[in-house]
Order: C-alpha cells, then sequence, then structure tokens
C-alpha cells in the first residue's frame, strides 16, 4: 500500500467544519461551511474535514441532531474548494460503509476512520471499503492516553494493515502531557512508520495542543490538526492559525499563508462562533481527569436539566472510565448525583 | 397424566455462545440438548461431552445423519455459516433459532412478537443490543406513535467477539431495521459502544424515543415498568437505572418531546461471566424462544 505525497515537512488538516461542530451544536449552516472553506483553501489547507462532530451519522438524539444534512455540507465544501481535498470522520459503531458511500458520492476523497485507542480491530471492513472507493485514508486512535505508547502502536498496525495510510495519535480528552504524546509518536512512528504516516489531534483542555504538534512534527509525525479559533470539542483544538505561525517561526515548511488564516479566524469563523471554547473549569477537568472532549456541552446540558455541577459530571465520567459515544452516560451520571443529593438532605 | 416427552434439540456452534446456552438449556423441562456440534475439536466439545452431550467436531454433516434428528436446531456460528445451514434445516423439518446477524427468518424478541412467530421454520434473535431494547421500544409504541427511536448500547471489549467486532456494520443496520419492524417505530436508529474499561463495566443501554409533547406520559411510564418485568422473567439482571425520563420539547426535535431509558444488563452468571450481558440476553432469549417452540412442538405427535 501507498501513502500520500506530503509536499511540505507536515501537512495541516484543518477540522473546525468537524470538531468545531460539538462546539456549535451541530448547527452549521451550508452558508458558514462555504465560507469557511473558501477561506482554508485560500490559505493553503490541503486537507478540510467536514461532518457530524461524532462522524457520518451521528445526528441523534445522543450527540445532538444536524441542523443541515451533513452530506448537503459535504457538497456544499466540495463545490468551494479548489484546491483543498474534503475529508469525513467515519466512527464504526455510529456510521456505516452506507454513509462513507454517500460522503464519496457527495465529493468526500479522505475518510479518517476513528476507534476507541483499544479497538481498532472495528475498523477493518471500513477502511476495506474507503480503499475499495479509492479514497486517502487516515485512523484516529481516540482516547489515546488510555493505553501505552507500545499497545497503541498495536493497534496503529491492525489499521494501517487495513488499509490505514495514516493511524493518529488522537488526543480526544486533551490530556496528554508532552513525554507522553512524544513516547506515543515515537512508537507508532518504530511500528509503521515505514509505509504509512503518522499523525496526531490535539485539544487544549491543558493548553498542549500546539506544544505537542511541535513535539509531533519533532519525531517525525507528518498530519497534524487544527481548528480556526480552536473551534471543537472541550477547550478546541489546537487552533490552525496558531500552528501556522509556530510552524512558520520555527522554519518548518506547511505550504500555509499565515496571515490569510488569521484573516480566516478572526474575519470569518470568529462572527459566527456560539462559544469560543476555552480552558474554563469544565474544560479543565476534562484534559485533568482524561475525559473525551465532546462531553462538555452534554454535561452542562445535563447540569441544567438536573440541577447538578456539570465539572462533578464530566469528573464522575473519567471516574468510569466512559469512551467516546457514551454521551448518554452523562444523564444516567446526572440523574444519579441528583438522585443522591436529594436522598442525603 | 404422564410427563409430556422432552423436545430434542441440537446446538451448533461450540463457543462461549453455545455453551452458555447449553448451560440454560439444560435447566429446561421441555428441550433436551441431545448434540453439540463444531466443525474443529474444542474445548466447548469437550464441555458438551463431559456433560453427557453427545458432541462432533464433524459439523452439520453428521448431524443430519443421527438416526434421532433435532426438531429444534440453535446456530451460534456466524452469519455465513448460517446461510449455508438454513436451507438444509427446513429441509430436514428442524425450526431453527438463529443467534448470528445472518437474518433469514422474522426478527423475534420474546416478549414482544414470539407468539406469531412460534411456527416459523426459522427466526433470528436480531442482536444483543436489540434484545435489550426492543422491549422498550415497543413498550412505547404500544401507548403513542414513535416517529423515530434511537437505542445506544454499550458493551464491554471483552464481551465483543471478532464477528461482531469484524462485520460492526450488520450490528447497526439489523438492530435499527429491528427497532422498526419488531419494536413499531417509524424510523429506528442504532449505536453501539465498546470500551475495554478494568473491571468490565456490565452492559448498558439506552433507549430514546421521540414522542407527541401531549402523549399521556404516566402510561408510558407504566407501560415500561410492565415490560421490564416481561424481560426479567429470562432475564433477571434487567433492570432500570432509574424511572423514564421525559423531555419537553427541544428546538432540533422537530417539535417532539423525547421519552428516555436507561438500562442495566447484568448476565445469569451461567458461563459467561456478569458483566456479558449483552451475550446473556442473546442465550436467555433464545431459550426462552426454543421453551415456546418446544411447547408447542409437545402439543403435537413427534
Amino acid at each position: 500500500m501507498t501513502r500520500p505525497d506530503i509536499t511540505f515537512d507536515v501537512r495541516i488538516t484543518d477540522t473546525t467544519l468537524r470538531d468545531g461542530s460539538h462546539a456549535m451544536s451541530h448547527q452549521f449552516t451550508e452558508q458558514q461551511v462555504r465560507h469557511t472553506v473558501r477561506a482554508l483553501d485560500a490559505a493553503g489547507i490541503q486537507i478540510v474535514e467536514v461532518a457530524h462532530g461524532d462522524g457520518l451519522g451521528g445526528s441523534s438524539f445522543n450527540y445532538g441532531f444536524s441542523l443541515t444534512d451533513e452530506f448537503d455540507l459535504i457538497a456544499a465544501a466540495r463545490d468551494e474548494a479548489s484546491s483543498a481535498k474534503i475529508a469525513v470522520l467515519l466512527v464504526p459503531g455510529i456510521g456505516t460503509v452506507d454513509d462513507l458511500k454517500r460522503a464519496h458520492d457527495a465529493g468526500a476523497e479522505v475518510v479518517r476512520i476513528a476507534t476507541h485507542c483499544t479497538e481498532a480491530d472495528v475498523s477493518v471492513q471500513h477502511f476495506k471499503a474507503a480503499r475499495d472507493l479509492g479514497m486517502e485514508t487516515a485512523g484516529f486512535l481516540m482516547m489515546a492516553h488510555r493505553t501505552s505508547p507500545e499497545s497503541l502502536a498495536e493497534q496503529a498496525r491492525i489499521m494501517v494493515d487495513a488499509g490505514c495510510q495514516c493511524p493518529y495519535v488522537t488526543d480526544s480528552a486533551g490530556a496528554l502531557l508532552l513525554n507522553q504524546a512524544q513516547a506515543r509518536f515515537e512508537a507508532l512512528i518504530d511500528e509503521v512508520g515505514d509505509e504509512a504516516w503518522v499523525g496526531y489531534h490535539g485539544h487544549q483542555n491543558l493548553s498542549l495542543g500546539v506544544a505537542n504538534s511541535v513535539l509531533a512534527y519533532e519525531a517525525g509525525v507528518k498530519q497534524i490538526d487544527g481548528s480556526l479559533c480552536a473551534l471543537g470539542a472541550g477547550a478546541g483544538n489546537s487552533p490552525t492559525e496558531v500552528l501556522g505561525a509556530v510552524f512558520d517561526r520555527y522554519g518548518i515548511k506547511t505550504g500555509l499563508d499565515v496571515p490569510a488564516l488569521m484573516a480566516a479566524a478572526e474575519e470569518v469563523v470568529r462572527p459566527y462562533l456560539r462559544r469560543w471554547p476555552k480552558m474554563d473549569r469544565n474544560a479543565i477537568v476534562q484534559g485533568w481527569a482524561g475525559v473525551y472532549s465532546s462531553f462538555l456541552l452534554h454535561a452542562e446540558a445535563a447540569s441544567d436539566r438536573y440541577d447538578v455541577p456539570a465539572h462533578a459530571i464530566l469528573q464522575r465520567c473519567g471516574e468510569l472510565g466512559l469512551v467516546g459515544g457514551q454521551e448518554d452516560m452523562i444523564i444516567d451520571i446526572a440523574i444519579q448525583m441528583s438522585q443522591k443529593a436529594r436522598s442525603d438532605t | 397424566m404422564s410427563q409430556p416427552r422432552k423436545v430434542t434439540a441440537a446446538i451448533v456452534g461450540p463457543g462461549n455462545i453455545g455453551t452458555d446456552l447449553l448451560y440454560k438449556l439444560r435447566r429446561s423441562d421441555r428441550i433436551d440438548v441431545a448434540y453439540m456440534v463444531g466443525v474443529v475439536e474444542s474445548e466447548g466439545l469437550t464441555r458438551a461431552r463431559d456433560l453427557g452431550v453427545e458432541a462432533s467436531s464433524e459439523g452439520v454433516d453428521w448431524l443430519l445423519r443421527q438416526d434421532v434428528l433435532p426438531e429444534l436446531v440453535f446456530e451460534a456460528t456466524s452469519a455465513t455459516a448460517h446461510r449455508s445451514h438454513a436451507p438444509r434445516f427446513e429441509a430436514a423439518g428442524i425450526q431453527a433459532i438463529d443467534l448470528t446477524p445472518a437474518h433469514i427468518g422474522p426478527m423475534v424478541c420474546p416478549p414482544v412478537n414470539l407468539n406469531e412467530n412460534r411456527l416459523a421454520a426459522n427466526v433470528s434473535m436480531i442482536t444483543c443490543g436489540g434484545q435489550a431494547t426492543i422491549p422498550m421500544v415497543a413498550a412505547v409504541s404500544s401507548v403513542t406513535a414513535v416517529p423515530y427511536a434511537e437505542i445506544v448500547a454499550s458493551v464491554s471489549s471483552r464481551s465483543a467477539g471478532p464477528g461482531t467486532r469484524a462485520n460492526i456494520d450488520e450490528f447497526t443496520q439489523t438492530t435499527s431495521q429491528a427497532v422498526e419492524v419488531v419494536g413499531g417505530a417509524k424510523r429506528g436508529k442504532a449505536i453501539i459502544i465498546l470500551n475495554p474499561v478494568e473491571p468490565p463495566m456490565i452492559m448498558r443501554d439506552t433507549v430514546f424515543c421521540a414522542i407527541s409533547p401531549d402523549a399521556d406520559r404516566d402510561a408510558i411510564s407504566e407501560s415500561i415498568h410492565r415490560m421490564v418485568g416481561a424481560v426479567q422473567e429470562y432475564v433477571p439482571g434487567y433492570a432500570l437505572r432509574a424511572d423514564p425520563q421525559f423531555d419537553d420539547p427541544r428546538g432540533q426535535w422537530d417539535g417532539f418531546s423525547r421519552v428516555a431509558v436507561f438500562l442495566e444488563v447484568k448476565g445469569a452468571g451461567d458461563f459467561l461471566p456478569p458483566y456479558a450481558g449483552n451475550l446473556d440476553i442473546m442465550t436467555a432469549a433464545a431459550a426462552r424462544v426454543g421453551e415456546l417452540m418446544a411447547q408447542h412442538l409437545q402439543e403435537v405427535p413427534a
């Protein structure tokens, strides 16, 4: 299997329109998507991810319903991009190969297939289908802090053998400290680096997304994710415009136009933000307790509904070892906590 | 009156599911598991022999050569294997209870639609998540229209076998179809999550149903509680985590309200560990179906 050519030192994938969907409660309009893609494309971004935050098929009670059908958003993005490729996220167990085919028909050329960091074997059928469709592939090993570097590398091997061209150290909880992130980059590159690229997807819950991205580059990681204005789950992703500026100052070539990226963040994305992802107490708890970043808004909603503190709900999510996709458990935890509070008084 | 005769049965597939099913059926007054069949020698076959069951590694060919053929066969292999076996069972007049995702016969969930399917040549046990959640969808849809129902099944990684992992799309598709066809929702969606936490988590399921804002919430709650009781008859560890939760319409719910049901499914621990409630509810439901089919067979001359 071949891996795609990477023109510059590192290739930045922008996920404002996918991970950012969480912070937007999945309410992106077609117009917002068109303007964002146009700005990213003009700034030299080569891959733009567009989907429901939880990936294809994520529109649901559990994760939140999309305002606009994601296949319409993918088609609109494809329409606006002159050189960037459109990527989608697929989480097996939520989305299916049928969804992937529809996304491909709508213009997606890249798919990132995501599993919990110890469950890579559920992605095998989807990687095969993606390669049969001729799509470029990446694999997300989510909640990468939850397993050792060695075991993460074994899981990356399963994905690569199935057709994954770039397994990612996916720090869904924004929990990886510098040395922990570095050990995982090195383990994956040792295991699959001769045949596949390795990627890094960071969150800012502990403010380490950009620093880990620099370490990633130094370790040999070739694909790194960012979002304009950090728009993403939890405290958001490594901001694309900051990644552009930092790599530029290091003299690391990304092919990005830094002023154009800053303009895209400031003039295109910032006006439509419903919330600017930030390191407030709830988000820090996510990084500190190792909680899937997308749980943030759901915990806040459950907090309002059941009158228990969101940070306490999130802390409990970490103690229970919940994984991505178990948003329903947030309600369950809030109910149990509110019942306990009532019986204690 | 003399004791009614026991109905002869076979289990095809001596893995964890087949073995757990054997343990359950040994308690049955109506079913005698005479045969356990695999395709290679295995611990499961040895275990069956130790329990006095005739066991063979020569597959369905061996089973169909026996002088006394089973009247019921439980298949716990793979969808591919069952697709090739099913026509042979039917030709031999053997009723098949299919625990694989092959989905050849009607989909059955015991407290919902067993009686209407007890004479079917082949019944599909849907999926583990389907067995756990469809009774709740049916409980709601029996009281009020359900335009959309969504189920989320969380299972421990240890209880998800290689078959499930290689074909996870079959789970989501078969379950969502059954949420509609058996559960009575106009549109269904299914989500499955594997969680590797140690010690392993007990199976958890959540059922969300869209309902009219003026639906009778008390009647829905009562129907849900009644249905939980019906499932507990064969899965004692099936329980609500909390009373059904009703939420008023929100912006993205198309004007509908929502009822949410939070379930825990703890297995009986017959052969499989109790956390594997997802596997237990499958074997318990299959045993339940077998019992009712056997009851009917007992009423007709052998």
